[in-house]
């Protein structure tokens, strides 16, 4: 637990956000000068490297695998909708709110922090009784808070619109907005990691009992990890719902859930680089197979897939990557400089698997 | 008092449906600490094996030979499909860890979901094998359906079977054995990959009589009927305690308890919100005892 990083360690953690932030810039640029439909994808690619990347701050230091943490995005997005939604329809959708919100709009970027900082909020309330668990019960935990917060705000009609859709937010996410907020969740992430409660709650993670007899306070590690997560994944979950225009409670619950963790562990759930890989690996298998799905021509006939076969080839992708790659693509290693590496090795990783 | 009665018995035969597939669950956990969300679509599979044209002719068969067919053929289905995934998916991942082995079985479900999506497509399909079971009886003045009776008959007849075979099988001591420490047993002379295909084989057992209740109760199939169940009895694993098969088997009857206590007890306009209160009450649990209800000692930290 040196407070002084080897320069291994040093240039791993400058270069690699550097070198990830540099390769979205570049898939932005192909996209955008591409056209079609490619800026809408890659867009909703970053949305998604915002939530996976809010995630593993939280998963990826604590070793808690948490079915949970979409309840931010979930929460930051309805706080984000309450303040920018649709100024006419407000009333129509939500007759709830209190009057400072229902008869004022607040621009959208001050919107978003503010909903941001008010997932921070409620992860600090769930988080102080609930971060004293340790591994699947915690896990379990978090999946009930999700699962609560969803039959909460499905039957709080005024502020939410239920079960029912609420549409016409303002959709101001596009290409550089995303951008722009992915590449700040990898450096909040880096930063974390690399910082010195980083280093002792991966220590923590690795072995939990060494680490309390080393005096690291675990459980307040864990709380400041959540906390941080929970603020990137509520971004996440605004920019998602003003990139599609719409939000129901449904958004953000299993299928998000899943597929960001599969997204997650697909890239290896120990490293920030895994997270990003993840995402875009997981996207491209996407978008290839639903090419297919539109049908090939095979010798002049045309093999039309029926509906279903694109998510079952993607559940056999997903299945093949983990039965060679266990620990996920980059498992706990991180993105370093290609070149001037001092030995194979040495640079790449700092923690072994267990 | 009667209406006390009438709870108290829709508690216990949801508690009871429940506790069958927490066993499913927890049996693959003790082994191999495997989350199995693939189990759900065991559970599917089972049901949407009444629609194979076998159990057409069992119809020429009559009453009995029907009956035999709708039962062996999605037992058959759910132990088959167990053992397969087991053998495909799960057994090269035995030494990943375990948040791998549970995006594996996401994945695991997700493919089975999507198969029957494309083969028999998204709709509900309507089956009717609980004619036979439908109508109610009167016992000392309280109604019981006919349906739920045959629930619990079956949840303790299973129970009881399962009861013996940990209790008094050489496969049973050996399944206990090896949740309580999967390398000691091994190293007493434990098969693994026995063990791990009999509790796979045991779980795809109870998914099929998961599936034929609430097939019988629902009339209807649906390719994601499976994932609520999965879900409760996953939680329901967790409660009670993770590897330790008896408190699966509590946790999950406490799930479905609590879930038909809300709904009876809970004023109309909070019954929408009845989740909320079975999480509450998972977290409360999780909250005073981290380790579930019924802890094996496995799980106790050594230094």
């Amino acid at each position: 637990m040196s407070r002084s990083p080897n320069k291994a360690g040093l240039r791993s953690a400058v270069a690699s956000p550097i070198l990830l932030i540099l390769g979205l810039v570049i898939l932005s640029g192909v996209a955008y000068a591409a056209g079609g439909n490619l800026p809408a994808t890659v867009t909703e690619l970053l949305v998604y490297v915002v939530l996976v990347v809010g995630l593993q701050i939280f998963i990826g230091n604590s070793g808690i695998v948490s079915f949970g943490h979409i309840v931010f995005g979930l929460v930051a997005a309805y706080a984000s909708t309450w303040q920018t939604c649709c100024s006419g329809l407000k009333s129509f959708y939500m007759p709830g709110l209190p009057a400072f919100l229902l008869d004022n709009s607040i621009p959208v970027l001050p919107a978003a922090l503010l909903a941001g900082l008010v997932a921070v909020l409620f992860a600090l309330v769930i988080g102080v009784p609930l971060m004293r668990l340790s591994g699947i019960a915690s896990g379990i935990a978090l999946f009930g808070v999700l699962a609560m917060v969803k039959a909460v705000y499905e039957t709080w009609d005024g502020w939410t619109a239920g079960t029912s859709s609420i549409i016409g937010l303002p959709r101001y996410v596009d290409l550089p907005v995303a951008l722009g907020a992915a590449s700040a969740a990898i450096v909040i992430a880096f930063l974390f990691r690399n910082s010195r409660y980083g280093l002792m709650l991966r220590a923590a993670r690795e072995d939990e009992v060494a680490a309390r007899a080393a005096g690291i306070p675990v459980v307040r590690l864990r709380i400041l990890a959540h906390l941080v997560s929970a603020f990137v994944i509520g971004i996440g979950g605004v920019l998602y719902v003003h990139y599609i225009g719409t939000i129901s409670v449904d958004v953000f619950w299993l299928d998000m859930t899943f597929l960001t963790l599969a997204m997650l562990v697909v890239g290896g759930l120990r490293s920030v680089t895994g997270a990003v890989v993840g995402v875009v690996l997981v996207r491209l298998v996407t978008e290839l197979l639903r090419l297919l799905e539109d049908g090939v021509g095979i010798g002049g006939h045309v093999l039309v897939f029926p509906p279903g076969s694109q998510q079952a080839a993607l559940a056999i992708v997903l299945l093949v990557i983990l039965l060679f790659r266990p620990e996920g693509l980059y498992g706990s290693r991180e993105l370093t400089w290609p070149i001037g590496r001092p030995r194979a090795g040495s640079g790449k990783s700092e923690e072994t698997s267990p | 008092m009667n209406q006390i009665l009438q709870i108290a018995f829709d508690t216990i035969s949801l508690g009871a449906l429940y506790a069958l597939a927490a066993l499913g669950v927890g049996l693959v956990f003790g082994v191999m600490r495997l989350v199995n969300f693939a189990f759900g679509d065991y559970i599917t599979w089972a049901g949407y094996a009444l629609l194979l044209p076998a159990i057409g002719f069992g119809a020429s068969l009559g009453g009995a030979g029907l009956a035999v067919l709708s039962v062996a053929l999605p037992v058959a289905v759910a132990i088959g499909l167990a053992l397969l995934t087991e053998r495909i998916a799960f057994h090269p991942l035995r030494r990943a860890d375990s948040s791998t082995l549970l995006i594996a079985s996401f994945a695991v479900s997700y493919l089975l979901q999507n198969l029957i999506l494309m083969t028999v497509g998204g709709r509900p399909q309507s089956v009717d094998i609980g004619g036979a079971l439908a109508g109610l009886v009167v016992l000392g003045g309280v109604r019981l359906a006919i349906l739920d009776l045959v629930t619990l008959g079956v949840a303790a007849a299973l129970m009881a079977a399962l009861y013996f075979v940990l209790s008094h099988t050489l496969i049973g001591i050996q399944l206990r054995a090896a949740s309580e420490n999967f390398g000691m047993a091994r190293l007493l002379g434990v098969r693994a990959n026995r063990i791990i295909a009999a509790a796979f084989a045991l779980s795809g057992l109870l998914a099929a009589f998961v599936s034929l209740l609430l097939v019988a109760k629902t009339g209807s199939l649906d390719y994601r009927m499976g994932m609520p169940l999965v879900l409760a009895a996953f939680i329901g694993t967790v409660v009670g305690g993770l590897g330790n098969i008896v408190g699966a088997a509590v946790g999950g009857f406490l799930i479905g308890a609590v879930a038909m206590i809300c709904q009876h007890v809970l004023p109309a306009d909070l019954r929408g919100g009845r989740d909320a209160f079975v999480f509450a009450f998972v977290v409360l649990v999780l909250l005073v005892r981290p380790r579930g209800l019924l802890t094996s000692t496995k799980s106790l930290e050594r230094v």
